[in-house]
């Protein structure tokens, strides 16, 4: 378990050499181009423009990350061949995943809630009265990351059995339809065949569902998040993340390196 | 009890038994090719083991089933008396990957200090190691330079130095000498002797038959995925059967019949004869007024020996492919 942590910071150590945290700096204009924007339009719209900007930034700059770093961190340890050395070592291939894993997740961590509290501050900045359910936005932050840590998941995932353009390509795919998983639930069930329906609705419950990770519009109108959301979209997260890193460590396992 | 133990202790340091690779290739991967056919192989505590076969016959899968980077068809192994997926055996272990590459955004300090801690050494211990390591392996001034500048050679060196950080009992090295300069073969050769004296246990691969000869105490010969011979090296070749070359000098023409079969450079001629000729061949040539300037017994190399196990598998592999068609 301890190595588990070694290989992590290790993880960690690369994402900043590799200049991965530099995104902050790009972050940082899109907060000041909000703030000019929102104090040009009217009075009482400002909330809304610098949340929702911030906040897709956020999420989109995370998913860039999580996506592309997530699909390379096993994939290029196994191309470049610097997992011979490592893996010849006390080191148990699950070890190895979840620290990568682990170490990525930590990246994001730090990224985002850098970016969390820039967004807040932005907020205070340009708010003349600052209301109790403004820290709603530090929530919203906190599921993006949730969401990012089951992307990071999910990627891992596909790497380990598949190539890192189809992997980046399954990943994003299956984001995308995680987004619209309520939708694909209340789709017109009756013009369809019952198998049809059948398979519609497996497929709604066996796909991440990211919907619930998404609060944009109570961060943009200040409204408290009852703990429930909060507790619930952390169990899921957790236990989803479970289940796809189990079955990423199952093919891990057995996978002839080249 | 002591009977049981004593089994243990004389457990080969590396064994494997009928271990097999194949790989899925061709078409829909419906075809197999066998890498590594049926090793039945041990090498005994405290050598130095030679594991020698021209590219592509199967060393780095046999070592890279060892560490169990790859997974066998067939067959299994065992190091130290313990089956090879038993995690915590693998401390004793040290190996170096063929053309290593580490994380380049690492220096080699610091990738060394990864590998420690990998290992549990505590911080005290781990800043003595690296720094004894980059020292042995020669690297103690680029020890702070990221990996991504470091040459082939460099990183040799450092693969090098991991396999041998903590203290292991058995190490196996991957074609330890490719990429490297005279001087650098010459240290690992020295490191390597260094391993023996301390007890361990060391097992190589490498495709340069004068490395093993001079450093084995048995080798192992692998051609095809099949392994063809195991011995002391001087006992895989045959001395006896050699004859005896003369090196010698002749200005101007001769007619001696000893001539015909001599081979000629300048004024110098090289001429392998049976042993049993040997004086008559020199008794023609004090006539004929030639200079001898040397007469030594030809040995066998490992190399002949090599040459027509490679041969042989070439034209057994060629009839297979015509009886198939
Ligand atoms: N991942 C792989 N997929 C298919 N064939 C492989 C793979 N790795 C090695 N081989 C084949 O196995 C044979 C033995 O390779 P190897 O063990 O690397 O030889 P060497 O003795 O030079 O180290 C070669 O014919 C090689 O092409
Ligand atoms: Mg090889």
């Amino acid at each position: 378990m301890k190595r588990v942590g070694v290989v992590a910071l290790n993880t960690f150590r690369e994402a900043v050499r590799d200049r991965v945290l530099y995104n902050l700096l790009f972050f940082a204009l899109v907060m000041m181009a909000a703030s000019i924007i929102a104090g040009q339009i009217s009075i009482g719209i400002e909330q809304t423009v610098i949340v929702t900007l911030g906040l897709s930034a956020i999420s989109l700059i995370g998913l860039l990350i999580a996506v592309f770093i997530g699909v390379g961190l096993v994939s290029k340890e196994m191309d470049k061949r610097t997992l011979y050395a490592l893996l010849a070592k006390p080191v148990r291939r699950w070890e190895f995943l979840l620290g990568k894993f682990g170490g990525l997740v930590l990246t994001l961590a730090v990224n985002t809630a850098a970016m969390g509290i820039g967004l807040f501050l932005a907020l205070m900045y340009v708010k003349s009265t600052p209301e109790q359910g403004d820290a709603t936005i530090l929530v919203a932050v906190y599921f993006i990351w949730l969401k990012l840590a089951l992307v990071v998941a999910l990627a891992l995932l596909f790497s380990c059995f598949t190539t890192p353009l189809l992997a980046i390509l399954f990943t994003a795919g299956i984001y995308i339809v995680g987004l619209y998983v309520q939708e694909l639930r209340n789709l017109p069930m009756q013009v369809m065949s019952p198998g049809m329906t059948a398979f519609t609705k497996y497929l709604s419950y066996l796909m991440p569902n990211f919907e619930n990770f998404n609060i944009m519009s109570m961060a943009a109108h200040a409204r408290p998040v009852p703990g429930s959301l909060i507790a619930q979209n952390t169990l899921y997260a957790a236990v989803y993340c479970s289940i796809v890193l189990t079955a990423a460590v199952l093919v891990f396992s057995r996978r002839n390196l080249k | 009890m002591l009977v049981a133990k004593n089994k243990v202790m004389s457990a080969p340091a590396i064994e494997t038994e009928n271990l097999t690779k194949e790989y899925p290739h061709g078409f829909l991967n419906l075809k197999k090719r066998t890498s590594l056919e049926g090793l039945n192989m041990q090498v005994e505590t405290g050598e130095v083991f030679g594991f020698i076969g021209p590219n592509g016959a199967g060393k780095s899968t046999t070592i890279k089933l060892l560490m169990r980077l790859i997974f066998p068809t067939a067959g299994s192994a065992r190091i130290l008396g313990k089956p090879i997926s038993d995690i915590e055996m693998h401390r004793d272990i040290g190996y170096l990957p063929e053309q290593p590459y580490f994380y380049d955004y690492l220096t080699a300090a610091e990738l060394l200090d990864y590998f420690a801690r990998i290992h549990d050494l505590s911080a005290a211990d781990r800043k003595e190691r690296v720094q004894r390591m980059l020292k042995k392996v020669g690297l103690e001034t680029a020890g702070k330079i990221q990996l991504r500048k470091y040459s082939k050679g460099m990183l040799q060196r450092v693969g090098m130095a991991q396999a041998i950080l903590h203290d292991p009992k058995i190490v196996i090295l991957d074609e330890p000498m490719s990429g490297l300069d005279p001087v650098g073969r010459r240290e690992v050769r020295d490191i390597i002797l260094e391993l023996k004296h301390e007890g361990k246990t060391v097992m190589f691969s490498t495709h340069i038959l004068s490395d093993a000869e001079m450093l084995c105490d048995r080798v192992g010969v692998i051609v095809g995925g099949k392994l063809r011979g195991v011995g002391a090296p001087e006992q895989l070749v045959d001395v006896k059967t050699q004859g005896m070359e003369i090196l010698f000098e002749l200005a101007g023409q001769s007619v001696a019949p000893v001539l015909a079969k001599a081979t000629r450079s300048g004024d110098r001629y090289r001429l392998q004869v049976p042993e049993a000729e040997l004086y008559g061949a020199i008794e023609q040539l004090r006539a004929a007024g030639a200079r001898i300037l040397s007469v030594a017994p030809v040995r066998a190399t490992l190399e002949e020996l090599f040459m027509n196990l490679v041969e042989a598998d070439r034209a057994q592999a060629a009839a297979i492919e015509v009886s198939g068609k």
